[in-house]
């Protein structure tokens, strides 16, 4: 039986954003009268390491997604979308920033970033669609590139089950109001470049 | 009226709602949020908030403000709770007047921390009452009712949420800010605050009575749940709870469940439901202390029952539980399939590792370089718990333990008749937390080490809170700035010096006088956290690498900034660059210059 209405991974690098986005997404499903639960990292990881967070739309349990459970893989960066594949349902998507964010052990020489296509081959063979785009030359278009994740959470509304402007009313809420006209343009930018969902 | 909330700051909720005036604590992840949450409400609500130089001070603030007839509340990560433990044990037996509550969140998995000690433990140590909440919700809810039940039983409680809950969100109900204050007044009470021999025999007796008035008071309490179903049975305490029951939605299961949030447990329900069942299977994180209640009870009210959990192997004893594992270990019990987990070859394959790293331009990068260079890879270099732990690939962290332990390990490794050189990093922050003690031991009892103060004015890696170097308070007023080099002169301490880690040449020299020096010494590197240094707008130039310079020699590289890139034949500086200029020094080919 069913335990949460929709699941969400959101995963990237410590400072790209990820909790803003998650925070936004889950104070949006309680505007839309849904109970909502999100799982965060802290501390010593977001000091440039991996980020995961997780968000359960319509859920009154625990706040981790269950790994093959994910309805939605939303990574704001390429290799971290592998990373946490396995949190995938069969039937989920994954929506992919594939602008690179070399970790510290290849700047230093002592690994290498695989080319893109080795790192959504597997992507594409365990879950129903992959959707790529790169948010952050996008982001830099709406006159910001730190506005990539606005950028990821336009491409994710059009998956969600939350009303547009819920998601909107609490992106205003969530960031200064002197950065609200870039973000709505990250947002708008994202949703427009991925047609179907 | 509800929010969508972080488990800590509904805790934060929680202590607002119950009129605690006095809010004391330490930084530590999982739960920095707490303190900071109550802060925007301190002024109008007339609420004392500190960030008090360690734990045991926090937990002793709070007990003069409780017997004193103000509600207060001391928090901490659950390594915190070792250092207060000495007021904590002893607190049991004083007891309190108003309501105190003593808040220590769990970490299992190590997520940000040395150890996954579980602090229900402590709880039963010290005979106190611990309340384990599930979610934010009940964060919230048991918070506010911890001060309730501690001035019911005069007794302190603690409050033990796991890093699930403390940065987990959930809507949240919440409900009025108390606005009244009791009048506080200290009343002299020898026999209850003095804990002579003589006053604390008779307080030991008193709180061995205090335990069946524990049970009474926790026996009706709602986060205590009874579910009678069929003859198999789950009891789990906290978030595994939740767990458990979506595990059991999700396999339509059959099952009776008990839940548990309060320790000790409940009796009557437990003996209720293990009279119910044949088999039952105990869910918790971490050490089986609901297991151990559960086999005790289970000798007295059903001799036969099969008991399942950490002992026959099914729940693990390390690491956090989540909805999958216990789904598997209830699937086990019913014979049913488990489902396995997808493991993606290529992720472990192909996929680099991105281990958490020191910032760009971060200045420990840059003191530890220093540090290198003076005392060469053959010293030993104890360190301590912070940011600066990263540098770990630096080879200049051979030792962290816990908090202040690099002085007092670095004299011990002196002691023990290790001669090589000694070079001890402490942070700012931790220095004053714990290290001062080391220090002060270090001069006393003649120890020849170098310690390195790595002052970057702020606690960082828990996110940037203010200490007693700092000048400024938890709410950003103006404060006392104790100066670290006064201190450690004060302390013994006959070499000290203060220098600016990004004048690389400068930070060296430093390092070889305080190898040098016969006794002990200090090296306080001081520089701005460069996450800070952004936050108040202190903007420089960023580097650039010129390619006619540049012979490819990988030393900028190897000075492991991820701001610095290696392209083909050269070195490449990214747009992380925060225009520290260390990378320029360090280069020998002079290839690395300001972008005009």
């Amino acid at each position: 039986m069913k335990t949460s209405e929709c699941d969400i991974i959101v995963v990237g690098v410590g400072g790209q954003g990820v909790i803003l986005i998650s925070n936004i997404i889950g104070k949006a499903a309680m505007k839309a009268g849904y109970p909502a639960r999100g799982a965060e990292t802290h501390g010593m990881a977001q000091r440039g390491g991996s980020v995961i967070s997780h968000i359960r739309l319509g859920c009154e349990f625990g706040p981790l997604v269950p790994a093959g459970g994910a309805e939605i893989l939303l990574a704001l960066e390429p290799a971290e979308a592998l990373r946490y594949a396995h949190y995938l349902s069969e039937d989920g998507i994954a929506l992919v920033n594939t602008n690179p964010v070399l970790p510290i052990t290849v700047t230093t020489g002592q690994s290498s970033y695989p080319p893109l296509e080795e790192i959504l081959a597997p992507l594409q063979r365990i879950c129903r669609s992959v959707k790529t785009l790169n948010a952050t030359k996008l982001a830099a278009k709406a006159g910001n590139p730190q506005a990539m994740n606005v950028v990821m959470l336009g491409v994710l509304s059009r998956y969600i089950p939350l009303p547009e402007d819920m998601l909107i009313e609490s992106l205003s809420e969530s960031i200064p109001a002197k950065f609200l006209e870039v973000n709505r343009r990250a947002f708008e930018l994202g949703k427009s470049e991925i047609e179907e969902a | 009226m509800k929010e969508y909330l972080l488990g800590n700051a509904a805790i934060a909720r929680g202590i607002l709602e119950a009129g605690a005036g006095v809010v004391t604590g330490y930084p530590g992840t999982p739960a920095s949020e707490i303190v900071e949450s109550v802060v925007p409400f301190a002024k109008k609500y007339g609420i004392h908030v500190e960030w008090s130089v360690n734990e045991k001070v926090a937990v002793e603030v709070a007990i003069g403000a409780s017997w004193t007839g103000t509600r207060a509340v001391a928090i901490m990560k659950h390594v915190g709770l070792n250092v207060a433990a000495d007021p904590f044990m002893t607190l049991a037996y004083t007891g309190v007047r108003a309501g105190l509550v003593v808040i220590a969140s769990d970490d299992p998995f190590c997520h940000s921390s040395q150890n996954e000690q579980d602090s229900r433990r402590y709880a039963q140590f010290a005979s106190i009452p611990c309340l384990d909440p599930a979610d934010p919700q009940e964060a919230r809810d048991m918070c506010n009712y911890a001060f309730e039940l501690s001035e019911k039983l005069e007794l302190p409680v603690l409050l033990r949420p796991t890093t699930r809950v403390s940065h987990a969100r959930a809507d949240v109900e919440v409900g009025q800010i108390e606005e009244e204050r009791s009048n506080p007044e200290f009343v002299k009470n020898p026999a209850r605050w003095v804990m002579l021999p003589v006053h604390a025999r008779p307080r030991h007796t008193e709180l061995l009575k205090k335990q069946d008035r524990i049970r009474a008071a926790l026996s009706d309490v709602p986060w205590n749940r009874l579910v009678l179903r069929g003859d198999l049975g789950i009891i789990a305490s906290g978030i595994s709870g939740l767990y458990a029951e979506e595990a059991i939605k999700q396999l339509e299961a059959d099952i009776s469940i008990l839940r548990i949030g309060t320790f000790p447990p409940p009796d009557g329900l437990c003996s209720e439901f293990l009279e119910h069942v044949s088999k039952v299977m105990v869910i918790e994180e971490l050490e089986p202390v609901l297991e151990e209640y559960v086999e005790r009870l289970a000798r007295v009210c059903n001799s036969d029952l099969e008991i399942l959990g950490k002992r026959s192997g099914h729940i693990p004893r390390e690491g956090e539980l989540d909805s999958l594992i216990v789904r598997n270990a209830i699937a086990e019990m019913f014979d049913l399939p488990e489902e396995e987990v997808l493991s993606l070859k290529e992720a472990e394959e192909i996929l680099p590792p991105r281990p958490p790293a020191l910032c760009p331009g971060c200045s420990h990068r840059a003191t530890y370089y220093a540090m290198r260079k003076a005392f060469g890879k053959d010293a030993i270099f104890p360190s301590d718990i912070g940011c600066y732990t990263l540098a770990v690939p630096m080879g200049t962290i051979d030792t962290c333990l816990c908090m202040g332990a690099s002085i007092t390990v670095g004299s011990g490794i002196r002691f023990g008749g290790e001669e090589r050189d000694i070079c001890c990093s402490i942070g700012d922050s931790t220095f004053l937390h714990t290290g001062l003690l080391g220090l002060l031991n270090a001069a006393y009892n003649k120890a020849r080490i170098t310690v390195a103060i790595l002052d970057n004015s702020t606690t960082a890696m828990t996110g940037h809170q203010p200490h007693p170097g700092t000048g400024f308070t938890v709410s950003g007023e103006k404060a006392k700035a104790v100066s670290i080099g006064t201190l450690a002169k004060a302390l013994g301490a006959d070499f000290v010096e203060t220098v600016d880690p990004y004048d690389i040449d400068a930070t060296i020299e430093s390092f070889k006088r305080a190898r040098e020096f016969p006794g002990l010494s200090v090296v306080i590197a001081r520089q701005a956290c460069v996450t800070n240094a952004r936050r108040a707008g202190i903007k420089r130039r960023p580097f650039m690498v010129n390619n006619e310079n540049c012979n490819g020699c990988r030393e900028c590289v190897e000075f492991g900034c991820p701001a610095i890139e290696f392209d083909e034949d050269n070195a490449r500086i990214n747009s992380l660059c925060s225009g520290c200029g260390v990378c320029a020094q360090i280069c020998p080919s002079n290839a690395i210059e300001v972008v005009e």
